[in-house]
């Protein structure tokens, strides 16, 4: 046994409205860079639908993720080391650009310094990779908002797998829910394995995966190997990027930016202790529907005394053994079962979880009788399709998640008949095998979710580095030391213009169309104040003011 | 005069271009590794890839190990199995077809890089100068075939791997080896030192990371210890 501890996250999908200030904050703190404008650490996709990038759940044409050989061993579905390096040089299974998005500016400044005129100015759109002008985006990072667009093309959602669907395209029957993605830090990372230079690595301390930005040598093997299209390629910079579990608030035991301003509370953060040794047969369990409870026997339970005193000697902190025991990550995933890992076919052990969210019950709109199973509705006549949520959360397999629809439904109920009716029904706990004192629990974390139940994030010991405490200079040498940034943009011996084709990140987003001269290196930014559009119709007009 | 410009071009400035090479190498490993990286350009455009980059890259690599055996083996070697004749023969032969494959590539890589709005925008200097560069240098190897089929007995071949021999090993009077040689043996000579000379100063460095260690990574999983 080895135990390591990792931070995991849950999100309560069940409370997301879909409002994007995750994305928007991550993206406004990591990628408001040239090269990585198309990129969203974070986003918000309305399900069901193809998502963002394109079709990225249909790995049969993007090979991500593990596949488990007959022998009963797991290789890359990009390919084994020696098929990987013979896509070097052309990547079949990259995504383009297109794929994500063309990310545009708009000349906001014609809005602001447009002169008097008859039309109102426009601000037109521009690539913010050519700075030439589009005329019609034709993708975005949230293509279909709230069921944009027609459903023969949302329908073609993997997660529709051995579902008749045609009847989710009627207006009465359809039915949709938000599904915000970020990087899965999994137990059993593809990306990790399929980057030729060893620049991503799992940290052993709590469970990030970074990639080391000066290692990278710009494969781009990663982004095919991350089955949740979670790395993204930096044009500018030639590098790959991907979410960093903004590791230097983790460490400083603050909540990741996405969690930290999620206005809906759906996000939690806790300690999760799991065998290391048992990762590896877990994650090759032949059958997919299985990988999911194989999932959860690897994590292992903080107050168990054999658990507590081996975890010390594999030099787990004191200070994180007590988060574990408070995890409310714990708590949803294992204890209560309500939480999910996405995808688990992909047989990469994603450590990001989400609890499944209620519908509208349909049957009682249909016949105006609740069909009932015991003194609960039955979860069979929620809207969103049991199935539908089986093939995102479970490989399929929809016993786990009426378990905990039907826990979820059953906290409602009870709660409500005690704070209403003024009466606890005990029959509500005892269909779902619940004590009064776990389902408190439940109502606390789960619908209350004051700040300090949803985030118990120990701080980071830089002091554990070596074999004791203090004996060497690991916690000290990087005091003082510059913070977060690309290069050795810290060092004193940067010069203006680089030997060495240095990466500049500019601001293409500003609504200045760039136009870099590619010989000269010279951006030539079109002057907006000189040949308008609109000054044409001014032109007619000569008189000042006569409009 | 011109067996001052040959003795300098083909006996000193060799050691200034390998010497920069490996300097500016080194400095940029060590400095700005950040900047050390194969730059692909496969994301924002993925036409033409395919087939040029494969064939382009195929080609080279062909090429080099081509150039790096034929230039470096001691006479006494190869003579072991062959005469100068054959493996000057050989050269021609396979050098012509590596020659090829490595046109083609190249011609389309360079149309992408030049043409395509999205490839040149995002174009450095050096991007577009390296695969120019090459294509002359490329150019200019397939010419020397033609120079090669008028003398079929080798000494040109032998000559220029007396001259490489007598650079690598620190031997004086290197330069003497090409002095009766073709232009056109002299010009790719030049430019393929001077491509050595370019080397740290362009993508060229990410030949120098090409991932063999992944073949010999043990499992698939890297963990990092903290410190």
């Amino acid at each position: 046994m080895k135990i390591r501890a990792q931070i995991g996250m849950v999100l309560n999908l069940d409370k997301c409205i879909g409002c994007h200030t995750c994305s928007v904050t991550c993206k406004n703190v990591w990628t408001s860079r040239s090269g990585v404008e198309y990129a969203w650490f974070n986003n918000v996709e309305t399900k069901p639908g193809v998502g963002y990038p394109d079709d990225w759940e249909n790995q049969a044409k993007w090979n991500g993720g593990w596949e488990r050989t007959k022998s009963g061993e797991l290789k890359p579905k990009i390919g084994g080391k020696l098929k990987v390096l013979s896509k070097l040089f052309a990547n079949p299974d990259l995504p383009e650009i297109d794929d994500y998005y063309e990310p545009l500016t708009y000349e906001y400044e014609r809005l602001q310094k447009s002169p008097e005129v008859k039309t109102p100015p426009t601000a037109r759109a521009h690539s913010a990779i050519t700075g030439a002008k589009v005329e019609k985006p034709m993708t975005g990072p949230n293509w279909e908002e709230i069921l944009g667009g027609e459903f023969s093309k949302r329908s073609k959602d993997y997660n529709f797998k051995a579902i008749e669907k045609d009847i989710y395209g009627q207006f009465e029957n359809t039915f949709m829910m938000y599904l915000p993605r970020l990087c899965e830090h999994c137990l059993n990372p593809s990306c990790v394995a399929a980057c030729p230079s060893g620049a991503i690595y799992k940290r052993e301390e709590d469970g990030i995966v970074l990639i080391d930005q000066d290692k990278c040598r710009g494969w781009r093997m990663c982004v095919s190997g991350c089955p949740y299209k979670k790395i993204y390629f930096n044009w500018e910079s030639g590098k790959s990027e991907k979410c960093t579990f903004c590791y230097p608030r983790i460490e400083a035991g603050e909540p990741t930016v996405c969690s930290e301003t999620c206005v809906g509370r759906i996000r939690y953060l806790g300690v999760l202790l799991y065998d290391a040794d048992k990762i590896s047969a877990a994650a090759s369990v032949e059958d997919e529907e299985d990988l999911y409870q194989a999932q959860l026997d690897i994590f292992l339970d903080p107050n168990d005394p054999d658990v507590i005193k081996q975890a010390k000697l594999d030099g787990v902190p004191d200070s994180w053994m007590e988060a574990a025991q408070n995890s409310p990550v714990y708590k949803m995933a294992v204890d209560w079962k309500v939480a999910f890992p996405l995808h688990p076919e992909y047989r990469t052990m994603p450590m990001v979880w989400y609890i499944p969210p209620l519908s509208p019950i349909q049957g009682a709109a249909k016949s105006g009788v609740l069909r009932s199973k015991g003194v609960l509705p039955n979860v069979h006549d929620l809207r969103i399709p049991i199935k539908y949520l089986a093939n995102l959360l479970t490989a399929g397999k929809e016993e786990p998640i009426v378990h905990a629809l039907e826990r979820m439904l059953a906290m409602r109920s009870f709660m409500r008949s005690k704070t209403v009716d003024g009466i606890a029904d005990m029959r509500i706990l005892e269909q779902v095998g619940l004590t009064e004192a776990t389902l408190d629990d439940m109502y606390r974390i789960m619908a209350l979710a004051d700040y300090e139940d949803r985030y118990v994030i120990p701080t980071n010991h830089r002091e554990y580095a070596g074999e004791t405490p203090f004996d060497n200079d690991i916690a000290f040498e990087t005091r003082s030391s510059c913070g977060f940034s690309f290069g050795n943009g810290c060092s004193g011996g940067e010069s203006k213009t680089g030997l060495f084709e240095p990466v500049k990140f500019v601001n293409t987003m500003s609504g200045k169309p760039i136009n870099v001269n590619p010989i000269t290196g010279e951006t030539e930014s079109e002057s907006l104040t000189v040949k308008p559009i609109y000054h044409e119709a001014v032109s007619s007009s000569p008189k000042k003011g006569d409009l | 005069m011109g067996e001052f410009i040959n003795q300098f071009l083909f006996g000193i400035y060799p050691y200034i271009a390998i010497t920069i090479m490996v300097v500016g190498s080194v400095f940029r490993y060590d400095r700005d590794q950040y900047t050390w990286k194969a730059d692909s350009s496969q994301l924002l455009r993925a036409k033409g890839m395919r087939v040029g980059s494969n064939l382009f890259h195929v080609g080279i690599i062909l090429l080099f190990f081509g150039h790096l055996v034929g230039l470096l083996m001691p006479e006494s070697v190869y003579h072991l199995v062959m005469s100068a004749q054959t493996k000057q023969l050989m050269a021609m032969i396979a050098g012509g077809i590596f020659g090829s494959i490595c046109f083609v590539g190249l011609t389309i890589l360079i149309r992408r890089r030049l043409f395509d709005p999205r490839i040149r925008a995002t174009s450095k200097p050096t991007d577009i100068a390296v695969l120019l560069i090459l294509y002359v240098q490329l150019i200019l190897g397939l010419i020397t075939i033609p120079y090669s089929a008028q003398h079929l007995d080798g000494s040109s071949m032998v000559a220029l791997g007396n001259w490489a021999q007598h650079i690598v090993t620190f031997r004086s009077g290197a330069a003497d080896f090409v002095l009766a040689e073709a232009w056109v043996f002299k010009v790719h000579l030049f430019l393929g030192l001077t491509i050595f000379l370019l080397f740290p100063f362009t993508r060229l460095v990410h030949m120098l990371s090409a991932p063999l260690k992944y073949l010999t990574r043990k499992g698939y999983q890297v963990v990092r210890k903290r410190g």
